[in-house]
């Protein structure tokens, strides 16, 4: 895997410091489309994010994505993921991290690393219902609050 | 002296004239903008389209002003229930445009979250279609409106306020 | 006698909220206390309706989320496809569509002054900036048919070449622009109300704009030179010459500043590529129904309003997994109760303005 990161050696450096600093804690680390990925254990979110963003500089946090893998999410992997998009500024540098979330599991919330995702949690937990641990204010942002249901989950209607 | 006019003086029908008259020609819009209609509701009121020759210049910011109602936009079920109050609100006479296809029928959002046509929550005169109607669309569904209004008999209403629309 | 906080409440119908924002304020005698926006009432369920369209068909309904600067949610939704694909653009269809969305850029900031502006009581460049503005909805019109919900972007290309009729008007828009755009700063720029309203107002230190996340003008305003069209270059930005502007004060008036120096090196900028453009194709052929095989690919691009981006899972059918959209309204709004506290409630519509949201972006 790392070496097909020779091209990219910015990346291949960040994807080396974390391996040596982590180990085996980092689940997998994928390069593809020029893209560098890695996926970690829920416990392991937190001193991940805060190494990536106090240690090796990645302190814009792009975006939060959350992920619904119904009917079949595949071997080894849970019903949800969350993704977190990293950038390095001004060296331009993208990662991305990803954490498994199982039916009822709660995810670290990270708003005391990156204060922008204060709303991106609340969306996740709107449109997934997944619970962030430690946010300070979890509800509803875009629906309103007697909705019931989280219409990204696959098995949501469309039509609702 | 009243059979020609369906039992209605005839005096009256002339006094109606000068009603609808006054009235269409200075509609004030209660601009509820709400998503991309509203853009080109305001590029109507811009300087090319000009409203204004219409007398419709005077977009007013509270409904207790207003006259008209143009639904500009989606409307989602978390807004429906401002919408029904923002028209209760409103004097009559009042009348109610649906700008764009979202506010007609849903546009192209057949989702969870959107009201499919904003006449399922408040009644609609003029329908107007376009994603977003162009300028010009808008003026032709304003005409309209104001066609509707010269064949309407306010002084009915006035002397008879059961005739008055209660939904 | 004392003096208590009032709990007051903007919205979502309300003239200067630049659509159907709520915000809920605190206000004691007049400055803000608190500021929480809600958002939500223009939530239409976009990412569930992408998930049941064809990445093809996908492409218009991106023209709804920042209505104001359609062809650039296309430009950043064709681009984060083609990357999953790996698909080449020729030369010539990328400088159109650096032209196409340049000019953009110049139509949402003229409509974003003019709304700034009306808010804060300067109503005549309203009319002056929509007026400007008409000029290049025209050449949009021309070129595809349609004014403000463009889809003028696909995927592979853009959809028609430029030719001698459009390549006439864009150059008419440029040579007549700056004038324009000259006469509109010449009402504003030393006006003393619009500077005692705008200077010092508003302002967000350069670390809070970055603990934010905050991206776009609002970010360049507090001194930080990010510019994605420099820094990630897509769609041939590394051929042309431009500025990044920046200031360092962070307040509305910067901002301001910022976005005004913004349109003159679009203006640069459509110049430099409609005098180099090359010959090719303007769209490569793509099959009619569009599998693509699995993968996922973050992409984004700077837009008038901020970073503007797409996350595409795909899973080999010719319907994306997930399609997820990074907002810059979405986050930039976050930052309006640092901006607000402190200031006068009368304050609020300004920098509400000088944030340049949509909430077509911001809701999804």
């Amino acid at each position: 895997m790392l070496e097909e990161l020779t091209d990219a050696p910015a990346l291949k450096a960040v994807a080396e410091s974390l391996a040596a600093r982590f180990g085996q804690a980092v689940l997998e680390t994928t390069f593809e489309k020029k893209e560098l990925a890695f996926k970690v254990r829920g416990e392991e979110l937190l001193p991940v994010l805060g190494y990536l963003k106090n240690e090796l500089g990645f302190h814009a946090l792009n975006d939060m994505i959350g992920l619904d893998r119904f009917p079949s999410p595949g071997e080894g992997r849970k019903r949800f993921a969350v993704l977190y998009q990293l950038y390095k500024f001004p060296e331009a540098l993208r990662v991305r991290v990803a954490v498994e979330v199982g039916e009822g599991e709660a995810v670290p919330s990270i708003v005391g690393l990156y204060r922008s995702a204060g709303w991106a949690e609340r969306e996740i937990f709107d449109m997934f219902g997944l619970q962030f641990r430690g946010h300070p204010d979890l509800r509803r942002i875009y629906l309103p609050d007697e909705f019931t249901g989280h219409p990204l989950r696959k098995d949501f209607p469309l039509e609702g | 002296m009243t059979e020609k006019t369906g039992g209605h003086p005839f005096i009256l029908t002339r006094a109606d004239h000068l009603i609808t008259w006054a009235q269409k020609n200075s509609l004030w819009p209660f601009g509820s903008g709400l998503a991309c209609c509203a853009i080109e509701m305001i590029a109507t009121a811009a300087a090319r389209y000009d409203i204004a020759r219409f007398g419709m210049e005077l977009f007013r910011a509270s409904p207790r002003q207003a006259d008209l109602f143009i639904v500009a936009g989606t409307v989602t079920k978390k807004m429906a229930p401002s919408i029904r109050r923002l028209w209760e609100q409103m004097a009559d006479p009042k009348w109610v445009i649906a700008m764009g296809n979202c506010a007609v029928s849903g546009g192209p959002f057949p989702s969870y979250s959107v009201v499919q046509g904003v006449d399922t929550v408040i009644p609609v005169d003029v329908y107007i279609a376009g994603c977003p109607p162009t300028p010009q669309g808008l003026l032709h569904g304003l005409m309209i409106l104001q066609k509707k209004i010269a064949g309407s008999r306010p002084t009915k209403e006035i002397m008879n306020p059961h005739a008055r629309r209660t939904d | 006698m004392a003096f208590q906080e009032i709990a007051l409440n903007m919205g979502p119908q309300h003239p200067s909220t630049h659509g159907v924002l709520r915000l809920k304020l605190n206000v004691d005698n007049e400055v803000v206390r608190a500021l929480e926006p809600v958002i939500g009432y223009l939530h239409r369920g976009m990412e569930k309706l992408w998930e049941s369209q064809t990445y093809v068909q996908i492409i218009p309904l991106t023209d709804r989320l920042d209505y104001l600067a359609a062809l650039s949610n296309n430009l950043a939704y064709v681009l984060a496809v083609e990357k999953l694909m790996g698909l080449e653009i020729p030369k010539r269809a990328q400088y159109i569509r650096v032209i196409l969305v340049e000019l953009q850029r110049l139509a949402s900031h003229l409509a974003w002054l003019g709304f700034m502006a009306n808010d804060v009581g300067a109503m005549s460049v309203l009319l002056y900036s929509f007026e400007d503005r008409e000029d290049i909805l025209d050449i949009f019109e021309a070129y595809v048919g349609a004014r403000l919900t463009v889809h003028g972007m696909r995927i592979g290309g853009v959809p028609f070449d430029l030719d001698d009729r459009v390549i006439g008007m864009i150059r008419g828009a440029l040579d007549g622009l700056p004038k324009k755009i000259a006469d509109i700063e010449k009402l504003l720029n030393d006006n003393r109300i619009w500077l005692h309203r705008t200077r010092g107002v508003g302002a967000i230190s350069r670390d809070d704009a970055l603990a934010f996340g905050l991206t776009g003008p609002t970010l360049r305003a507090t001194g930080v030179a990010w510019d994605i069209r420099r820094d990630i270059p897509y769609s041939s930005y590394e051929d042309f010459d431009f500025d990044v502007p920046v200031r360092h004060n962070g307040d509305v008036n910067d901002r301001y500043l910022v976005r005004m120096d913004e349109i003159r090196q679009s203006l640069r900028i459509v110049r430099q590529a409609l005098d180099r453009l090359p010959d090719g194709e303007h769209l490569v052929k793509v099959p009619r129904s569009l599998k693509i095989p699995p993968g996922e690919v973050f992409h984004t691009i700077e837009a008038p309003k901020g970073e503007l981006g797409f996350y595409i899972k795909s899973n080999g059918t010719d319907k994306p997994e997930r399609v997820k959209m990074k907002s810059p309204s979405f986050i930039n709004l976050q930052s309006l109760e640092r901006m607000s506290k402190g200031n006068l409630f009368s304050d609020v519509v300004g920098i509400l303005g000088s944030l340049d949201i949509v909430l077509g972006e911001i809701d999804k």
